[in-house]
């Protein structure tokens, strides 16, 4: 990087130039930016576009790679305002930095809330814009015409009345020199070249070759392997342990205590692994020895006989109740899920005196470089973060106690150490979707109308657990799908009533819509057959101020052919909800065999996400989502016992298989709306769709997850 | 020291007996394609071919495959020209892409036994590969579509 030729603080938009090319990154203003390596930031560039000479187009992608095709993504928003030919373009990820930083969180550079197009669309879109007039403009130079006379198409500026031409890569360094246009003119929607197309991932060549690096395939020179025996029950402790058997074991060169608990350090995973079942560990259990799954249902229960703090409140939902012509009320429960993302845990450090790297596959950029530098106790410039691919994600990659595995045991042997975990310590120490316990009750008036509608939900806090302040008693995202039900109910109530039962928590895929809408959803059927009616048309006759739940629902059902005669047997239930600023709708179609066992046939789903980049990669999110989501109303329990998580590997956790994949069919609703999520919006509405199938198949009310094929056995 | 062939090439590696097939194809041989994922033969991340039948090498004591012939996804093509390769890039399968050398390996095992598959025998012989993404649907029309390139010579 030789100079920096200008910034445009307005646009947040920087340029300048290298290795004979452009580069162009965003600037974040101070206020936004993490202190301590912030001081030289004005006036150096991480680059964000490169252009080289050669005329090759590369563009750092900040959001980690993690299925959802944001490494496509980026790529394709930045070269269509450039103007780029898409041949020439390629991806890399970036490391921890600043400039990666989210403007819109607070420079935070992570992965997840499906919030990277939302938030960063229109910088994007001016950094490919004013990419594009510094070219066009070096060109109208170069022949001493006025800009206006020129455009640039497929990596060449034109001039249109000559019809002289000069690609970008002659034109990048001269580009280099000019000044970053404050506002660069935005294509119009009707001049996308990428934006809205179906484009191929970048990523797929290498993923399907066995080339594409995740965390778990980092090798570095003299690098050690080793994995961690952490103590079964949550919150326990090292009392003591003897390593005599361990580091007689081939291979093994360490073992030392961390914080999590005693990692064996080896010359390969297997001789780790032999040396950590050589260990002996005496444990101090600590407060959740006795903890089950069956106490926590018990304290949740009993809590639920009183009122909490209020989440929302429409007039008066009591007196309604009191005078309604007809009450409906419910107990529903969702219980611990894992995410069991495909690749585990891992994390490779290595801590020098002055310096520390680290190569991982994380949602959470900014927070490892920090667990980096509060372990080291080292600067957050020396901390160095490479983002490698992730081997799946769904909230769990954020957290960061795989990264301190990896930093303090590096620290402890002096040398370069992978932490790898096995499937079984991925499933037992996870952060796990919130186990839940809810009171809902309902009046109908003589039509069948609902007045009113009291949810109390009973549960962990994710938030309060991360160190956060609940205000008002509140935990956003524990409430979120239930607080705001798009149905018109005149009189309503929604309480949350916090209790920490010991048990780590955290985001899973749609995170408080993912059970909040089996249970908003569900319950909302249940009025419908309270009333008599059409589940579907008791929703669209609720959602008269809800235009775009009412959308997709009914682009859904008209699909489906909701209504229509199913074969013998088949049956169809149907959801709709609101999540990540997209609306989704889905409708299933089941049978339910002699032994109880559900089998989903078909899932429509209709997205309304706004404007979208990559309409086959909405697609793939919502199949991805609906998977995600049958595999957790199928399957998912995590229970507890003595502290302990019961399940251990994908034997006793099961998810969903080829055999039992439904024909999924996605349907977009065109939009000129704001962007909105698509990582996440597939998975709310499929488990009620699902459950409300179940209902109109055997007239019984799923109130539990997972749906147990022994209660629907001969129905 | 055991030896292995792997993708065609006589491999000495210097480990203990039991240690997995798979801790050999990723540590000592540098051969990352091919992924743990459980380690009890569950999910199929690992899955290469011995002799051209699918196997697990998570479970696969690499004494016991001593002499033999292993392919893993490496060993498919270099580049990602093998039609079922081409097929899962036509149908852009992948998402976040881990389990796909796995799949890759299971689906061309069964294009080898049975070149035109129907969907009950690419659920026979699939339902051993987990995915968390659920590329399921696209894992499926890109096995029917690499029967069809393959029924027409490949596509070289």
């Amino acid at each position: 990087m030789s100079q920096i030729i200008n910034l445009s603080r307005r646009g947040f938009l920087k340029a300048g130039i290298a290795g004979g090319g452009l580069v162009l990154g965003l600037y974040l203003p101070r206020r936004l930016a993490f202190a301590a390596t912030e001081s030289a930031r004005q006036f150096s560039l991480t680059p964000l576009v490169r252009i080289g000479s050669d005329g090759g187009v590369t563009i750092i992608v900040g959001q980690s790679e993690m299925g959802q095709g944001i490494a496509t993504s980026v790529p394709m928003i930045i070269a269509d305002e450039l103007e780029a030919d898409w041949s020439k373009v390629r991806f890399q990820q970036a490391p921890a930095d600043p400039a990666f930083g989210d403007p819109e969180r607070g420079g935070t550079q992570s992965t997840g809330g499906s919030r990277s197009i939302r938030s960063m669309l229109m910088y994007w879109r001016r950094l490919g814009a004013a990419g594009r007039e510094m070219l066009i403009t070096a060109a109208a130079k170069e022949w001493g015409v006025p800009t206006e006379e020129c455009r640039a198409e497929q990596s060449v500026v034109i001039h249109q009345p000559s019809g002289r031409k000069l690609t970008y890569g002659q034109l990048a360094e001269r580009a280099a020199q000019l000044p970053v246009p404050k506002e660069p003119k935005l294509k119009s929607p009707d001049q996308f070249r990428f934006i809205g197309k179906e484009v191929a991932r970048l990523d797929t060549p290498d993923k399907v070759s066995g080339r594409a690096l995740y965390g778990i395939d980092v090798k570095v020179p003299k690098m050690l392997v080793a994995t961690v025996q952490r103590c079964p029950v949550f919150g326990g402790k090292v009392a003591s342990f003897d390593a005599t058997k361990g580091k007689a074991v081939k291979g093994v060169r360490h073992v030392v205590q961390i914080s999590s608990g005693v990692a064996v350090v080896a010359d390969s995973y297997w001789a780790a692994k032999k040396g950590r079942e050589a260990l002996t560990i005496t444990w101090d259990e600590g407060a959740n020895g006795q903890q089950s799954s069956a106490a926590i249902t018990q304290l949740y229960a009993e809590t639920a006989k009183q009122p909490g703090p209020v989440a929302r409140k429409e007039a008066d939902g009591e007196s309604a109740l009191a005078a309604a012509a007809k009450k409906v009320e419910a107990v529903y429960e969702v219980p611990f899920l894992a995410h069991a993302t495909m690749e585990p845990m891992n994390c490779t450090a290595h801590v020098r005196k002055n310096d520390c790297e680290i190569w991982v596959g994380t949602q959470n950029q900014t927070a490892t470089r920090a667990t980096g530098a509060r372990i080291t106790g080292l600067p957050l410039d020396a901390v160095k973060v490479n983002t490698m691919m992730l081997g799946g994600g769904f909230g769990r990659r954020g957290h960061q106690d795989f990264v301190a595995d990896a930093v303090e045991t590096s620290k402890a042997v002096n040398a370069p150490v992978k932490v790898i975990w096995s499937r079984e310590d991925d499933m037992q120490h996870g952060f796990y979707r919130p186990a839940t316990y809810n009171v809902l009750r309902a009046a109908l008036d003589a039509d069948g109308t609902p007045t009113a509608w009291a949810h109390r939900i009973v549960g962990p806090s994710i938030s309060a657990e991360r160190g956060q302040k609940l205000e008002n008693g509140i935990d956003p995202s524990m409430v979120e799908g239930a607080a705001n039900i798009p149905y018109a109910i005149p009189n309503l109530e929604v309480q949350y009533i916090y209790k920490n039962v010991g048990i780590p928590v955290g985001v899973w895929r749609s995170v408080g819509a993912s059970q909040n809408a089996f249970i908003t959803e569900s319950f909302i059927d249940e009025l419908a057959a309270a009333a008599g009616q059409d589940p579907f048309e008791f929703r669209r006759g609720l959602l008269t101020k809800a235009l775009r739940h009412k959308g997709v629902l009914e682009l859904a059902a008209e699909k489906a052919g909701w209504g229509t005669a199913l074969p013998p047997g088949r049956f169809r239930g149907i959801a709709v909800a609101f999540s990540y600023a997209s609306y989704a709708a889905e409708v299933a179609e089941i049978s339910i065999a002699k032994d109880g066992k559900v089998r989903v046939h078909r899932v429509v789903c209709a997205i309304d996400c706004g404007v979208h980049v990559n309409p086959d990669q909405v697609v793939a999110q919502m199949e991805g989502g609906i998977v995600y989501g049958l595999s957790a109303a199928l399957y998912g329990a995590i229970t507890i016992d003595k502290g302990r998580v019961q399940q251990s590997n994908f034997h006793d956790y099961p998810v969903l298989r080829i055999n039992e994949m439904p024909v999924v069919e996605v349907h977009i609703v065109p939009s000129k709306a704001a962007a909105g999520g698509i990582g996440e919006p597939g998975v709310p509405p499929l488990a009620p769709a699902v459950a409300n199938a179940v209902f109109a198949a055997t007239g019984k009310r799923i109130r539990k997850l997972p749906i147990r094929p022994e209660e629907l056995q001969g129905s | 020291m055991i030896a292995i062939i792997v993708n065609g090439k006589r491999q000495q590696v210097d480990v203990s007996s039991d240690t997995p097939l798979l801790w050999v194809l990723r540590e000592n041989l540098g051969m990352t394609g091919t992924k743990f994922g459980c380690g009890i033969a569950q999910c199929g991340a690992c899955t290469v071919h011995l002799d051209g039948n699918p196997i697990r090498s998570c479970i696969t004591p690499v004494a016991s495959v001593s002499g033999k012939k292993i392919t893993t996804i490496e060993g498919l093509s270099a580049d990602a020209s093998h039609p079922i390769q081409k097929a899962w890039i036509a149908e852009d399968v992948p998402q976040c892409g881990y389990c796909q050398s796995g799949q890759i390996m299971s689906a061309s095992a069964l294009l080898g036994a049975k070149p035109k598959p129907s969907d009950v025998d690419i659920d026979a012989a699939m339902a051993g590969n987990i995915c968390r993404c659920g590329t399921y649907q696209r894992i499926r029309r890109a096995i029917h579509r690499a029967a069809a390139m393959m029924a027409q010579g490949g596509a070289k």
